[in-house]
């Protein structure tokens, strides 16, 4: 692989840019490979990294119905951040948050983190409690956050209005570390490097069923014909059920979707993440000065791609109230993912009733941030059958009742 | 948007004027019951990519429990029916099995 570089930059602008190569393979598949990963968006692609990188196991495929990074990882909101309250939570999402701070220069592909801090606001007395106690928990946790009053929220988003008639900002958890990331180019860039150590990513390949011997998964059956592995990782996030009901068992998830949109693009206005949560909105500017808003999932299973009206009706009427000045801005995409919900909504990262297969899944409406921690915890689990940052999302937690209870979705109440 | 007829009132009912109430037919389990069972009680769900089974409230409305049946990857409804039942009404099954055949809902079919 030639690396990315400000001299290839030069060299190729001296030769009509003719020397570039194609970022990764797209090879045929083989027979038979160590490590099938089912889903080549961000975590599974980031397991197969890890899977080389950490534990030197390349001979790997990852399968890829669509295209790409053509899921959830390219429909997300691209927020980065880690301030949970519950240990095991906080634990993956910052191990993520760090190997973000790091991830353009280790995989030589610029995926444009940008720790610009994420602010979630308080506008209820309940709210206040609730992020000083977050800020308190992640003081013993190692992760940098403070509860801030309103005054320094208006000094850090001028266009913020804090008095508000029905929820006027009392105040803000703020991690300043946190931020956002280009949500393509972390796909991109891990394909690349998985490309690079040999494994390969072959995308319009569906896997149709899973193989048995036993209790024991010996391959998978695809449109592309059938390929032995000895180890299987799905991580295939809203339809991770079909998979489960392949391989013959249940999985205590439901998938809906969650959708966001964008305005049209405007001059930099608005250099923080904001989320708000009483109301339901979030909101960041992208490089390209559109405004990237979140809305809300809706309440029933869904598997179109694209979510009811009402909830961006909802999540820009908050907005709007909470941001007066975007109150004239025209909407120019809007689009839908499938999103997998557990019971206590955090992911699932854990073995299965058959030997050799390991689902990462459950990430519901927040699994960007946690990409590369994710493909950490879970290329170690697959590799050892054991991983420190996993062991407590496994998916028998809600028969022992076990629960990481966290408002892990948009980080919003439940 | 989804609209839904409540079988109770009549009222054809868009889903802002209704409350998802999740999967329908759950078998209930007591005490006595093994954690399995319970597991499957409050957390294992269907999650089916095609015909589903849900429950539905009519809350800015009559207020009734109803059941309906959709197709999670259409948003097609097959139609609405009484809570007041432990299985879809053959009508209703008749109606899936022309537009979905061959299709299959838990011991459903």
């Amino acid at each position: 692989m030639k690396r990315y570089s400000a001299f290839a930059i030069a060299r190729e602008g001296l030769r009509q840019h003719t020397g570039w190569e194609r970022a990764w393979a797209s090879p045929e598949p083989k027979s038979s490979y160590d490590v099938i990963i089912v889903g080549a968006g961000g975590h599974g692609l980031a397991t197969a990294y890890y899977l080389g990188k950490n534990f030197g196991i390349t001979n790997v495929a990852i399968l890829e119905k669509g295209w790409l990074g053509g899921g959830n990882t390219g429909r997300n909101t691209t927020i980065i951040r880690s301030n949970y309250l519950q240990d095991s939570s906080a634990a993956i999402y910052e191990k993520a948050r760090s190997l973000y701070e790091t991830m353009s220069q280790d995989l030589n592909y610029n995926v444009m983190f940008s720790p610009r801090g994420v602010m979630m606001l308080a506008q209820t007395q309940h709210e206040i409690r609730g992020y000083q106690r977050t800020a308190h928990a992640n003081a013993l946790q190692g992760v940098s956050t403070e509860f801030i009053g309103p005054e320094q929220v208006k000094k850090l988003v001028p266009i913020i209005n804090i008095d508000g008639p029905r929820y006027p900002v009392l105040g803000a958890l703020w991690q300043p570390r946190g931020g956002t990331a280009r949500h393509d180019a972390v796909a991109w860039g891990y394909a690349r490097a998985c490309s690079d150590m040999g494994m390969h990513v072959i995308q319009k390949c569906e896997v149709t069923g899973i193989r048995r011997e036993g209790d024991k998964v010996v391959g998978v059956d695809t449109n592309r014909g059938a390929i032995d592995c000895n180890k299987l990782g799905v991580v295939v996030a809203g339809h991770s059920g079909q998979l489960a009901d392949m391989a013959g068992f249940r999985l205590p998830l439901e998938s809906v979707a969650l959708q966001a949109l964008v305005s049209e693009p405007i001059k930099p206005c608005m250099d923080v993440v904001v989320m708000a949560n009483t109301v339901h909105g979030y909101m960041s500017q992208s490089d390209k000065g559109e405004m990237v808003i979140g809305g809300g999932t809706d309440s029933f299973n869904n598997f179109t791609q694209r979510g009811s009206f009402h909830h961006i009706e909802e999540t820009v009427r908050a907005l709007v109230e909470t941001f007066p000045m975007i109150s004239r801005l025209k909407m120019l995409r809007q689009w839908g993912g499938i999103v997998d919900v557990t019971g206590d909504r955090s992911p699932i990262l854990s073995k299965t009733p058959v030997d050799g297969m390991f689902v990462n899944c459950g990430w519901g409406t927040g699994g960007f941030k946690a990409i590369p921690g994710s493909g950490w915890g879970f290329a170690e689990l697959i590799a050892k059958g054991d991983s420190p940052l996993c062991d407590e999302f496994s998916m028998f937690r809600f028969r022992e009742g076990k629960f990481i209870d966290e408002s892990v979705a948009a980080g919003v109440a439940h | 948007m989804l609209i839904l007829h409540c079988p109770y009132c009549g009222v054809d009912a868009d889903e802002t004027e209704l409350h998802a109430g999740g999967e329908a037919h759950v078998k209930r389990y007591g005490p006595g019951s093994s954690d399995a069972e319970f597991e499957s009680y409050l957390f294992v769900r269907e999650n089916p990519k095609g015909v589903h089974f849900e429950r539905w409230r009519h809350a800015n409305g009559c207020g009734k429990w109803f059941h309906a049946a959709r197709c999670t990857s259409t948003l097609e409804v097959f139609g609405t029916y009484s809570a007041q039942t432990t299985e879809p009404p053959q009508e209703i099954k008749d109606k899936i099995s022309a537009k979905r055949p061959g299709w299959s809902w838990r011991e459903f079919a």
